[in-house]
């Protein structure tokens, strides 16, 4: 009940600030000031454009289909917020402690496609309709690099609790019972006989752990892009071309649902990769010697501190791939279907199998 | 390595990734130097292009670039130095300028350059939102009182409040400085005592007593002298495009016999638009529309 009313609200008021952020980035990249004007340093632009789109008229299309059109943005947002309820917040904090974690996140977040086909075609609009079977395309698509490259870690942790992961990326592995017997070698191999259990920090990582992750983490990185509808893959929305895409014809309060939705999206996925990748809520630091700086920057299991600390740690990931997701997407143009399409199949699928086959391996090493 | 010159699988995947990381560092590079920012200073601060990185958004009201004394934006009329000429209102090429001038029994001052005024501006109006910002008038002027200044940013909600009036006179000495001027000329005459005279001053006088409340309302000035050209001119249109040459270069006299030769089946649409918008330069337009029309037709 804490981690949902948690994110509840902590997804709000990140959205808030994250259309700030890239409202503010963006106009870094391009050289420019971004909103100045209300609050210090415009930073209460974004709840002002808030309280207009309340204030506005809920339209909806004579032509279209009325109970779908109005369903669709509530599909979305559920689905996504759904998503966060396996996330493991801190050590012992985690909505739901699903042992198929991962499994059930890639499922959940599936049903954001029937969400936005949904509204895309309810709207009986021909660029909602485009933007909607686009988006269908394209998410179906990069499901397979997503899962392919979230099999990867699977299959090195040998786990589908997302707890259990980030247990496994840091000092406190042995607290957890399954583990109690288990250790962590330098890049995951017994053979060197260099233990880093109780050395901590960023050199327990899933990314050290096995080196080739690094590459995982990118095909992850862009397929969960290609997930968000996020530029470069925009494609589904694509304001240049299609309008709005999928969410043309809304207006007030359910498109700002389906904004909240599609900031929550980078969210979750930034969260998931901070997950997988980059050791969740284990600290950065290392013990070094005496200079135990793992122990210092994250507290034990259960104790306050090791929750604020492993709170801080995890959002401070999720809020640097947030940030890279913000960066990419104002320095890439959107790529055409066909490039999307060679992107996935021909590049990222097969690369990710063959990842999937060496991390296969490396667990064997 | 240059664009497209692997052109294989292989090549072209290595291709996007560079380009790709190429790309993300240029961003980043702003992001980083968005740490630093232009400020207002203009072309003739020798630093002006010194700041080549960096945000170069002004926050326009707040901060801005200082303008060269020379600008040319908004007109500036120094009534104390106008010798209401005329020659301003003559050159404008958009007739953004209308003057009335009203003549004066004595030299009324002399400008800071020693000529004397002997007019009064009983209107001087500019209307900034014609005003194609040329200078030709600031060029013509003989005592340089009409001037453009430094200010460009003069925007309105109301277009009326673009007509900036320089008139230091109210519409009430306005009537006065006129009555002086007539109850003088009329001492004048009869001092002279000319019984055939006697004809053409009357006449005069009534169209000029018939004007005086013309300022505030222009219409009023219509009915009266109308009769009075009307059997002066007996077919209007080749009349008309004979004076034609001199529409082009308005000046207020001639403008206003346009005005009381102006064929009657405007009448309706004339009244119409000085009614919207009496003693303002709007009233010229209409004058001079259907002159246009008649030509078409010749």
């Amino acid at each position: 009940m804490i981690a949902f009313l948690f994110f509840l609200v902590f997804l709000l008021v990140y959205m808030v600030f994250a259309v700030y952020a890239e409202r503010k980035l963006s106009a870094f990249i391009q050289d420019r000031l971004g909103p100045t004007e209300i609050g210090p340093y415009g930073m209460f632009q974004t709840l002002a454009d808030l309280v207009k789109l309340l204030q506005k008229e809920d339209i909806v299309p004579v032509k279209a289909d009325k109970w779908v059109f109005l369903a669709a943005p509530a599909v979305i947002f559920t689905a996504i917020f759904a998503g966060f309820a396996v996330m493991p917040l801190t050590p012992t904090l985690q909505g739901s402690g699903a042992v198929v974690g991962v499994f059930y996140l890639l499922t959940i977040v599936s049903i954001d496609i029937v969400g936005l086909l949904a509204a895309g075609w309810s709207s009986n609009n021909k660029y909602s309709l485009l933007g909607a079977m686009r988006s269908v395309a394209q998410i179906v698509s990069y499901e397979i690099p997503v899962g392919l490259s979230v099999l990867c870690v699977v299959v090195l942790c040998q786990t589908l609790d997302l707890q259990e992961i980030c247990y496994q990326q840091g000092i406190y592995i042995r607290t957890l019972p399954v583990y109690s017997e288990s250790t962590n070698y330098l890049f995951g191999i017994k053979r060197l006989g260099i233990d880093m259990t109780e050395v901590g920090g960023f050199l327990t990582w899933n990314v050290i752990r096995m080196p080739l992750f690094f590459i995982v983490y990118i095909i992850f990185f862009i397929a969960t892009l290609a997930e968000a509808n996020r530029a470069p893959f925009d494609i589904p929305e694509a304001e240049s071309e299609l309008v709005g895409g999928f969410h043309t014809e809304y207006s007030g309060f359910r498109w700002a649902l389906l904004f909240l939705a599609e900031y929550g999206m980078m969210l979750l996925v930034s969260f998931l990769g901070a997950v997988l990748f980059f050791g969740g809520w284990n600290t950065l630091f290392p013990n070094i010697g005496p200079v135990r700086l793992a122990d210092w920057t994250s507290g034990m299991p259960g104790t306050i501190y090791g929750n604020i600390t492993g709170a801080f740690w995890i959002i401070l990931k999720a809020f640097i791939g947030v940030f890279i997701q913000m960066w990419v997407r104002w320095t890439y143009p959107r790529l055409r279907v066909d490039q999307l399409m060679h992107l996935c199949w021909k590049v990222l699928t097969p690369l990710s199998l063959l990842l999937l086959f060496i991390s296969a391996l490396w667990k064997l090493l | 390595m240059q664009k497209g010159a692997n052109n294989s699988y292989f090549g072209n995947i290595w291709e996007g990734i560079t380009s790709s990381w190429q790309g993300l560092k240029l961003s980043f590079k702003h992001i980083w130097e968005a740490r630093q920012r232009r400020t207002p200073i203009g072309i003739t601060d020798p630093d002006y292009f010194k700041q080549e990185t960096g945000i170069v958004t002004l926050t326009y009201p707040y901060e801005s670039l200082p303008v060269p004394d020379n600008g040319r934006y908004r007109l500036h009329n120094e009534m104390e130095d106008c010798i209401v000429c005329d020659k301003c209102a003559e050159i404008c090429p958009v007739s953004c300028i209308d003057i009335e001038a009203v003549k004066s029994t004595e030299e009324i001052r002399k400008t800071s350059d020693g000529h004397s005024v002997r007019l009064y501006a009983a209107r001087f109006d500019i209307d900034m939102a014609k005003c194609c910002f040329c200078g030709l008038c600031t060029t013509v002027c003989p005592t340089e009182c009409l001037t453009m200044t430094k200010t460009y940013d003069f925007s309105e909600f109301d277009i009326r409040d673009m007509i900036y009036h320089f008139s230091d006179l109210s519409p009430e000495q306005a009537v006065e400085k006129r009555q002086n001027y007539e109850t003088l000329q009329t001492a004048k005459q009869q001092a002279k005592a000319s019984t055939t005279n006697v004809q053409p001053t009357e006449e005069k006088t009534a169209e000029q007593t018939s004007t005086t409340p013309a300022t505030a309302k222009p219409v009023m000035k219509k009915p009266a002298i109308k009769p009075v050209t009307k059997p002066v001119i007996t077919d209007p249109t080749p009349s008309i495009s004979e004076e034609t040459p001199y529409v082009t270069e308005v000046t207020p006299e001639i403008s206003q016999t346009i005005q009381e030769a102006a064929p009657q089946d405007t009448k309706a649409e004339e009244t119409d638009q000085s009614e919207q918008a009496p003693a303002k330069p709007v009233m010229k337009k209409p004058v001079i529309k259907p002159m246009i029309k008649k030509k078409t037709d010749e």
